[in-house]
């Protein structure tokens, strides 16, 4: 005897939504919880090393949105140039990552950070000293290097991270 | 088998005048009449806020939690919000009926609870019809509700407002039916009586089939998922209140959550034994019973899909009524033959009965000539 059409489809949906009941949200509250994003992960900011620059300007050359601006200045002592400014307009930046692959002497690096949005246009424009490499770590987008030394990870990871700030 | 009840022929005294009450009847009515005007209100916003939360657990989400703790003050916030917008009218609606449509449809909702016995005689008048005071005055929100979708001009108003009254009138036999499976058991149409007369057993049990008729019934006759099609939001946007906003929506919100709170208040007075229970006092046992039933009305809300109105129908005069009718029958039948209080024998025979019942209801129940599975 076969129970399919006295009500055990509905009995079996019940059950459903009350093991639901009991169980954790699969949601988090975006601003004071965050989900761990993976290590594998690129995010939509750059990240810029003073020491390797050379200030060829290749990456401002192969900006398809034109968004890097670098003007250098010769250091005629040591026979090189001296990057002065060196500024990213991310409201143009695509994150196509073309600049951190075209960057011959490895300098460019995308990081990790998917916070970027701004109230203003003007706080878009991030100067040499946003992009630092000191403060910030690059991710192992375009650098194999990097990515063989990341732990193992799925992209989505089910820890929540409260936030300390709590903003 | 008569549930025989000393208490039954006094009770109706007890309620007329607490015959120490400073100021006379009338101060005692207007403070009681307030008291419970504010209950119910009360009541209805958590009922809305225990909606919410409750299925946004059941769907793996959280629910308002952001005004106040836990976010318990999200219907307040709510109100505020719906009172503070622009009552919008529009220009080719029939004006009187418009306005006259929310008061029509929240008078009736407000007048049933003077009936419900919130503790032993602790109701603002003990009508010796009280149930059918309930059924009859319950029945005048549909008058508001085709009003408003009538005076509307709107299409989608006028097809939800026919859809309830289509369910209302259909849904009102098995409600009656059941309630009356109940009335025989206790020989009396006054909700104290009733709630008295369950004193050994809830009468749950000894009426399992009225139980589950009058809660799918009840269930449709508020319009509570899965019967919730006359405001399908996908097919006719928000059903009869689509052109209110303002505190006239607020209103038919009311309503809404108010019915939903009379339906559970019912069904604890009819099946679950009132005010009856150890311990705490009557009326938290009546609101704790009623806030479970309304937890398995939202946990079936948060869980079936909206039925067609075809299959809607067909549950009502093919499942329920006939289901109701036998109900009846057997328990007019237990009523005359068995002897007094044998709810040993009783209780087992009648949960048989329901299974029995509704198997072979199930299997030969159809729909469109039975080319249409249900």
């Amino acid at each position: 005897m076969k129970f399919e059409r006295y009500g055990i489809g509905i009995a079996k949906g019940l059950t459903v939504t009350l093991k639901t009941l009991f169980r954790h949200p699969t949601v988090s509250q975006y601003p004071e919880q965050k989900l761990h994003t993976s290590r594998r992960i690129r995010g939509n900011e750059l990240v810029w090393d003073v020491n390797k620059c050379t200030g060829c300007g290749t990456c401002a050359k192969t900006c398809p949105q034109g968004a890097i601006e670098i003007v250098t200045s010769t250091n005629m002592l040591e026979n090189k140039y001296v990057v002065e400014k060196y500024q990213v307009d991310t409201g143009y930046c695509i994150q196509c990552g073309l600049c951190v692959e075209a960057c011959p002497y490895g300098a460019l690096f995308m990081g990790y950070s998917y916070e970027k949005a701004k109230y203003r246009r003007g706080e878009l424009v991030q100067s040499k000293e946003d992009m630092a490499l000191a403060e910030k770590q690059p991710s192992g987008y375009f650098y194999p290097e990097i990515a063989a030394q990341l732990p193992r990870q799925t992209l989505l990871l089910e820890k929540i991270t409260e936030d300390e700030n709590g903003s | 088998m008569i549930i025989s009840s000393p208490e039954i022929s006094n009770a109706g005294v007890l309620q007329t005048l607490a015959p120490d009450w400073p100021g006379g009847f009338w101060w005692h009515w207007l403070l009681f009449t307030v008291v419970i005007l504010a209950v119910v209100i009360v009541m209805v916003m958590s009922y809305i806020f225990m909606a919410r939360r409750q299925i946004g657990r059941m769907q793996s989400r959280i629910g308002p939690n952001r005004t106040g703790p836990q976010g318990v003050l999200q219907p307040v916030a709510d109100v505020v919000k719906v009172l503070l917008k622009e009552g919008i009218v529009p220009a080719a609606v029939d004006k009187p009926v418009y306005w006259l449509a929310p008061v029509v449809a929240l008078a009736p909702v407000f007048a049933i609870f003077a009936v419900i016995p919130w503790t032993d005689g602790g109701m603002l008048a003990d009508l010796n019809i009280g149930i059918l005071y309930v059924v009859a005055i319950s029945s005048i929100s549909t008058v508001g509700m085709f009003m408003a979708g009538w005076s509307s001009s709107n299409k989608y108003a006028l097809i939800s407002a026919m859809r309830v009254i289509a369910a209302i009138v259909s849904y009102e036999i098995p409600v009656l039916l059941s309630i009356a499976g109940v009335l025989l058991l206790t020989g009396s149409l006054s909700m104290n009586d009733i709630v008295i007369a369950q004193r050994n057993v809830p009468f749950i049990l000894l009426q399992p089939l009225g139980f589950l008729v009058f809660f799918i019934a009840g269930l449709a006759e508020i319009s509570r998922s899965p019967f919730d099609l006359l405001e399908a939001d996908q097919e006719i946007v928000a059903g009869f209140h689509i052109e209110y906003s303002g505190i006239k929506f607020a209103m038919f919100y009311l309503v809404e959550y108010g019915e939903a709170f009379i339906l559970s208040c019912l069904i604890t007075t009819l099946f679950l034994g009132g005010w009856r229970g150890p311990l705490l006092p009557e009326w938290l046992w009546f609101i704790a019973k009623a806030v479970i039933v309304w937890f398995v009305m939202v946990w079936i809300w948060a869980t079936l899909p909206r039925i067609r109105i075809d299959q809607m129908m067909a549950l009502a005069w093919k499942f329920l009524t006939p289901l109701a009718i036998i109900n009846l029958i057997i328990t007019a039948v237990q009523v005359l033959t068995l002897p007094e209080n044998m709810f040993w024998v009783m209780i087992p025979v009648n949960i048989a009965i329901t299974v029995i019942l509704i198997l072979l209801w199930s299997k030969s129940f159809k729909l469109g000539w039975g080319r249409v599975e249900v």
